[in-house]
């Protein structure tokens, strides 16, 4: 009997050239250089910490108190929030009375003038009168409006002729839809009207009173049977609106106001006409209080000011100081030195003591090596970026709530800035990796890196430039990526500085990381391209 | 071995390597092209009032300018620590602070004539472009100037600046010997505090931190109109950037003292 006798043997490794093999390899030596994790580690501490201080904002502003409308202990200043949650301008002449059920109610408006203040007058003059001439804001609006009451932040919905936009429906201060465009004249007058059912308010518009348009229609929960219905003006708050030459956007500002003029006041449905009251809705320390209203025969003069509108964040936020989530990742930047002088020594560092030839003779694929590197560097940064963007977050959040006020967001777009700053702190990981196998000296790379993607954005927002070039600053240049960032609202419904100085980027969040993501693409291409034709 | 052959072997040391004169020239160049597109990008519309410090904006490319000096400040010492040159230096020259102050005085000298030249270039640009922008004399804008004392100021004392950065940058990368983490330090020193000042919703703390900043705080030597508002006055700011580079330069000088190399 002969048995096949199998001879021991070691069983054979499995081959050391798969990617998986590689990115072991890069990792083991990512984690085992004590100053690469420190280096990381420092980045997310930066980060958190400048966050917190950003949030901090100065505690010692509550002591001193230079701003308007902070409330006691509390620093932080008391906005009106809407129904929405955000903070609002809730304020304007309303010519109304308690209705009760479903019904309508029709108007005729046959005209919108208004008077602005004089705001080329030396600003040292103010606290005296101010000098009114003849015009209009933009965003003088007058017409109908159904209102859960007269409480400053109730939730309402409106039908109204606005100076320069057309006929708008507008509801719980940030929906604005557009109705007829065009001017109105005493000879093209606008018809409006708002019809109530149940929770459910629908506007339309006529040019004629006969032929209607419906414009939009929204529910407003929990709509008391008896609502407050009728006419209203409202004229926002004019601010000389500077660029922002050298930073600071010192504005004057004052009240203006509008009248408008309307005829064929109608009720119907379940709705009978009682006697109407004027009276001046919201009295904050930023309503001006301007409002009258005189009625003869069937014709209604109603004079306003003040806003129905959103509050947009930004310096001129009023009430004290303000803040976005977006200002508690303040320490991106500093976690961000830091991974990039990371970033590029994983590569440099190969190459100034000789490594890079025992890397590239045990995996010969030399682009595999970069992309194994790449994405080692990637998901650490990634995962730093991670933890130091939601700390920095959720800690500076409750620290900056008792100092100062900050802008709610929903946790959509909570969510987004915290994993789109991981993801831009990632992403120029990578892009100094890149460029430092393009340059292979760390000096110059860590300095392409961090003049590439800061310099462009304090150019753009803390420097002389005006908000244009600024703008073109941070679509162009890496420095876009830090559209991601942004959480602040820009409404078209509310004329204010939307400059990126104020937290307003040229471009979507995505969009912007998406530049970003373009250069680093290009430059980690060019490595590829340089490390397979250059000798190592 | 004194003080001359200490400069004359550091003289030969950065003439005889490519990289120093490569950054000279693209510290010239590329300042003057950074200051002249800011200039481009700015322009004055007719009958508006435009708050522009036309000295300050032409003068903007030393943002740029100082990250180009640092690095050659880096370069001078921390290309000695990773090429091991660092110990025949020192024993050829066993007087270390000798072999630091003749690094200083030669770098500084080289920021002093790039900076000069990149200067005078920003300043030409300005007084080139800005006219075509709606920045006329009849309109209260001066052709920019360097015969005029403010503007000579600005221009001057941006050439200071940048040799006390170049001064900042070597006593740093002195302390920390590694060339991609002294370089994250200097810009991350110079760039953050305009960027957190900017967030900082306490009018205070603000300007405190604009006060300290060595880029913020030396800039103001930039600034020739509306001086009132500055956060610091311009030589006071310049003398804060002194302070930082001196202090740096102690602490590197110590270092290299007391560590052994």
């Amino acid at each position: 009997m002969t048995a096949t006798v199998t001879p021991a043997r070691t069983p054979r490794p499995a081959g050391r050239d798969g990617f998986a093999q590689l990115l072991r390899a890069e990792w083991t030596k990512f984690r085992t250089v004590r100053g690469w994790v420190i280096g990381a580690v420092v980045a997310v501490l930066l980060t958190v910490g400048l966050g917190l201080f950003a949030g901090a904002g100065g505690s010692s502003s509550c002591a001193s108190g230079n701003g308007p409308a902070r409330s006691g202990a509390a620093c932080a200043p008391s906005l009106t929030t809407g129904p929405g949650g955000g903070p609002v301008t809730d304020s304007f002449y309303f010519v109304r009375q308690p209705l009760a059920g479903n019904g309508s109610i029709t108007v005729r408006m046959t005209s919108l003038t208004g008077e602005l203040p004089d705001l080329t007058a030396n600003p040292a003059n103010q606290g005296l009168q101010i000098p009114m001439r003849a015009g209009l804001m933009s965003w003088a609006k007058a017409g109908l409006i159904i209102k859960d009451g007269t409480s400053e932040g109730s939730a309402y919905a409106a039908m109204m002729v606005t100076a320069d936009h057309g006929v708008r429906m507008q509801a719980d201060y940030t929906q604005d839809t557009p109705g007829l465009p065009g001017a109105l004249s005493a000879s093209d007058p606008r018809w409006l009207r708002l019809t109530r059912s149940g929770d459910t308010i629908t506007g339309y518009d006529s040019a004629d009173g006969t032929h209607w348009t419906q414009v939009g229609s929204t529910r407003l929960a929990g709509l008391p049977t008896t609502a407050q219905v009728g006419l209203f003006t409202a004229s926002p708050i004019d601010a000389v609106i500077t660029e922002t030459f050298g930073g600071g956007n010192n504005g004057n500002e004052a009240p203006s106001q509008a009248t408008a003029v309307f005829d064929h006041l109608g009720l119907a449905g379940s709705w009978t006409a009682g006697a109407w009251s004027g009276d001046y809705v919201g009295g904050g320390n930023y309503a001006p209080g301007i409002g009258s209203y005189h009625q003869a025969g069937g014709q209604f003069t109603v004079t306003g000011s003040g806003d129905i509108a959103p509050i947009p964040s930004g310096p001129s936020a009023p009430g004290g100081p303000s803040i976005t989530i977006t200002n508690l990742l303040i320490g991106t930047f500093a976690g961000l030195i830091a991974l990039i002088v990371v970033a590029t020594l994983f590569i440099t560092a190969e190459y100034r003591r000789g490594l890079i030839r025992v890397t590239l003779a045990a995996s010969p694929r030399r682009g595999r090596v970069l992309g194994a590197k790449a994405v080692v560097i990637g998901s650490a940064s990634f995962v730093a970026g991670l933890v130091a963007a939601a700390a920095a977050v959720i800690v500076g959040k409750s620290i900056a709530r008792r100092r100062q006020y900050v802008f709610p967001v929903s946790w959509a777009t909570e969510l987004r800035v915290v994993v789109g700053t991981a993801a831009l702190i990632a992403v120029v990981a990578v892009l100094a990796l890149a460029v430092g196998a393009m340059m292979r000296r760390s000096a110059a790379a860590v300095t392409t890196v961090i003049v590439a993607i800061v310099l462009p954005y304090i150019l753009a927002v803390a420097s002389i430039l005006p908000a244009g070039a600024g703008d073109w600053l941070l679509r162009l240049t890496p420095a876009a990526g830090f559209a991601v960032q942004q959480a602040a609202t820009a409404y078209p419904q509310v004329q204010a500085l939307y400059t990126p100085n104020g937290g307003y980027y040229p471009l979507a969040p995505w969009a912007g990381l998406a530049v970003l993501a373009g250069f680093a693409a290009l430059a980690l291409a060019a490595a590829v391209l340089l490390l397979g034709r250059r000798d190592a | 071995m004194n003080m001359s052959h200490a400069l004359r072997a550091e003289w030969t040391k950065l003439r005889t390597v490519a990289g120093p004169a490569w950054l000279l020239a693209a510290l010239v160049t590329l300042t003057v092209a950074v200051s002249a597109l800011a200039t481009a990008a700015v322009s004055c519309p007719s009958a508006t009032a435009c708050p522009v410090d036309e000295a300050k904006l032409s003068l903007t490319g030393v943002q740029f300018g100082q990250a180009i000096v640092a690095v050659l400040a880096v370069l001078a010492i921390t290309g000695e620590y990773s090429t091991g040159m660092i110990r025949v230096t020192l024993t050829a020259m066993p007087r270390r602070t000798t072999v630091l102050a003749a690094k200083a005085g030669l770098l500084a000298a080289l920021a002093l004539a790039a900076g000069a030249l990149a200067a005078a270039g920003s300043v030409l640009a300005g007084r080139l472009i800005l006219p075509g922008h709606g920045f006329t004399p009849d309109r209260g804008f001066a052709l920019l100037s360097l015969a005029n004392a403010t503007m000579l100021r600005a221009a001057g004392g941006s050439v200071l600046y940048l040799a006390l950065i170049a001064l900042l940058s070597l006593g740093i990368s002195t302390m920390v010997r590694d060339s991609a983490v002294a370089i994250g330090i200097i810009l991350a020193l110079l760039y953050l505090f305009p960027i957190v000042a900017n967030v900082v919703t306490n009018e205070q703390w603000h300007r405190h931190l604009e006060q300290i900043g060595p880029m913020t705080a030396g800039l103001a030597i930039q600034a020739t109109t509306d001086l009132s508002s500055l956060p610091i006055s311009p030589w006071a700011g310049l003398g804060v950037l002194a302070a930082w580079a001196a202090g740096a330069m102690l602490a590197g000088g110590l270092v290299l003292r007391l560590r052994d190399a």
